[in-house]
């Protein structure tokens, strides 16, 4: 047992455990459990119960999006696990970390949910660039076929798995399920319209669950240890532990596995250490690019979906990003922007044209052009760019920090445009 | 979009219609991919990244050799192809710099370091050095945060930069040149 069963085999000085030390360390006890008598049912109920939800950053209960695939008789033979390990949301650095640091845990995690919808293929989507992941991944994968944890008939439970791992060629918007598998079908990587949902009609028209790399990180210690251990770890409403990251100009940057529940000040100056000598702590986006500023009032509130939820914001992926006081919260914004512009798709006109008109709006504020109309137009973006106008997630979530920018800096927009320059230095 | 290329026609090396005949390693690799995905039109994305491998980038040629290879259209496979952020199109220089500009590297200073590494390289992002060591393009979030900032120089990540870091590596990278296989 352990209270940190996502990072307990990680040590930064040396190299991810081989298989013969995943094993050791209770390692793929999840597939032995499955093979000592669980069904798919089984295994379904068990998650469900367990209470865990995805941790890509929508937050959706993985056993709900499970159910959603056909089952029985009459469902289609062919099914598909796809890993979403495309980790580019701005700020976002846990998955990185878990596929570095402890490889088959994310196998071990792969078999648990494939076996569940009863997938024989599944492909790992790993963004191009993580180059040390995809050696760790490679290499942890050819030991989980010669020891007999993929192939053929598991552990003789006449479960199939195969694992390809496919490198993305970038860009952001393969983060979004849909797009991701049309980039793995050799598309380019636009959304797809929902209905039907990848878990009806996926990869290849078949049906599919795509799940992000801490949410399968989760399902080994689910198994082995069963579902009053994992709701045990939890200091809150929500069920385990996540991965907890800070970066900016704290003290101690970094990420850290902790309880769910676990108040926001700790994790920002217990385990960060708090803001560097002479700064003050501004505001932060809790879990990403795409998520709502939050300020120093809310610093005693839990790490809870629910609770950062309703402060306006979302825990999303759960890396947090500070502002300190001598950085220009406009240019911060302005830099989102540019991030949102530069990776939109492109498929449908108010994201296309709107983030980069957003984009060119703060440029202006930055060189000291901007003017009242323009704070007007930012201000219709919010609308206009929001949830219901857009084909995809990726303009709403750039309106999260716009319009909570917007609200909260209000007096550092006004100064751009009276004084006609940014007064921070950067 | 791609990412920000220079307007300098020049960089364009071919509008040649003739497709280049893949070469055996290539085809070797595809033929390798065609066993892991169902149909061909999956495996043109990973052909891309195959080929640009062995030739450092994607010519028109390589592009209608591929297609021809695998039967698909041309401009389906260049719609794939301009659509990804590390496919190039161009020709790049022998170690590519993807330089993250995102949030936390913006918030820790990649504005200056940016400043310094365009004026000790003479490029802005999208242009190669004229001895055709480096190539410089923006990259979003590398996800390495908790070290910013970051870029990568070819595989390799580089952390908690400065402008002395930068200027270290890129002597080190000037006095030991990496080979690419094929060229």
């Amino acid at each position: 047992m352990t209270d940190r069963p996502l990072t307990r085999n990680i040590d930064l000085n040396r190299g991810p455990l081989d298989i013969a030390g995943y094993e050791a360390a209770d390692g793929y006890q999840s597939m032995h459990a499955i093979a000592k008598g669980l069904s798919p049912d089984d295994v379904l109920n068990i998650v469900k119960t367990s209470g865990l939800k995805g941790r890509g950053g929508a937050g959706f209960p993985t056993g709900l999006k499970w159910s959603f695939v056909p089952r029985g008789d009459g469902s289609p033979k062919q099914k598909y696990l796809v890993v979403n390990a495309d980790e580019m949301e701005p700020g976002t650095f846990k998955d990185r970390l878990l596929m570095e640091g402890d490889p088959h845990l994310l196998i071990d995690g792969m078999l648990v949910a494939a076996y569940t919808i009863q997938a024989n293929m599944a492909y790992i989507f790993l963004r191009g660039e993580y180059i040390d992941a995809e050696n760790a991944l490679k290499k942890a994968v050819k030991e989980a076929y010669e020891r007999g944890y993929l192939g053929k008939n598991i552990l003789g439970t006449g479960f199939d798995l195969d694992i390809v791992l496919h490198t993305s060629a970038g860009r952001y918007i393969c983060g979004e399920e849909t797009a991701l598998l049309n980039a793995l079908e050799g598309r380019r990587a636009n959304p797809r319209a929902k209905p039907p949902f990848p878990q009806v009609s996926g990869l290849w028209g078949k049906p599919t669950i795509v799940n992000n790399v801490e949410t399968l990180c989760n399902l080994p210690g689910i198994l082995a240890y069963g579902v009053d251990w994992y709701q045990g770890l939890s200091r809150g409403v929500d069920h385990g532990t996540k991965m907890f990251g800070v970066s900016g100009k704290v003290k101690n940057p970094g990420c850290w596995e902790l309880p769910l529940g676990t108040p926001v000040r700790e994790l920002l100056e217990g385990h960060a250490g708090g803001m560097r000598d002479g700064l003050e702590l501004r505001a932060f986006l809790p879990g990403g690019g795409s998520t709502d500023f939050m300020l120093p009032q809310h610093l005693d509130l839990n790490l809870d979906y629910d609770e950062i939820g309703k402060a306006g914001s979302r825990l999303a992926t759960g890396t947090m990003i500070v502002l300190d006081d001598q950085t220009c919260p406009v240019g911060m914004v302005g830099n989102l922007m540019t991030f949102f512009a530069h990776e939109s798709c492109g498929f449908c006109t108010p994201c296309r044209d709107g983030l980069p008109w957003v984009d060119e709006i703060f440029r202006g504020f930055e060189a000291g052009t901007g003017n009242q109309k323009d704070l007007q137009i930012l201000h219709d973006h919010i609308e206009y760019l929001g949830p219901g106008r857009t084909f995809c997630a990726l303009a709403p979530g750039a309106t999260a920090p716009l319009g909570s920018g917007l609200k909260y800096f209000a007096e550092d927009f006004e100064k751009h445009i009276t004084e006609q320059r940014c007064s921070y230095k950067h | 979009m791609s990412v920000q290329m220079s307007s300098d026609s020049s960089m364009i090396a071919s509008t040649s219609t003739r497709a280049r005949k893949l070469n055996a390693a290539e085809i070797a690799e595809i033929e390798h991919e065609m066993t892991l995905y169902p149909d061909k039109q999956a495996v043109g994305l990973e052909a891309l990244k195959i080929v640009q491998k062995h030739q450092g980038w994607v010519s028109d040629e390589s592009l209608l050799g591929i297609a021809k290879y695998l039967d698909l259209p041309a401009s389906d496979l260049e719609g794939v192809a301009t659509f990804f952020n590390l496919v190039y199109r161009q020709p790049v220089g022998r170690n590519v710099i993807l330089f993250c500009n995102s949030v936390t590297c913006w918030i820790m200073g990649c504005d200056d370091l940016r400043r310094h590494i365009t004026h000790s390289l003479g490029i802005d992002f999208g242009q190669t050095t004229e001895d055709g060591e480096f190539t410089l393009i923006p990259v979003p979030c590398l996800g390495d945060c908790d070290k910013a900032p970051v870029m990568m120089v070819g595989e390799k990540m580089q952390r908690k930069l400065t402008r002395d870091s930068i200027d270290e590596l890129v002597v080190e990278v000037r006095i030991q040149p990496k080979a690419r296989d094929d060229v």
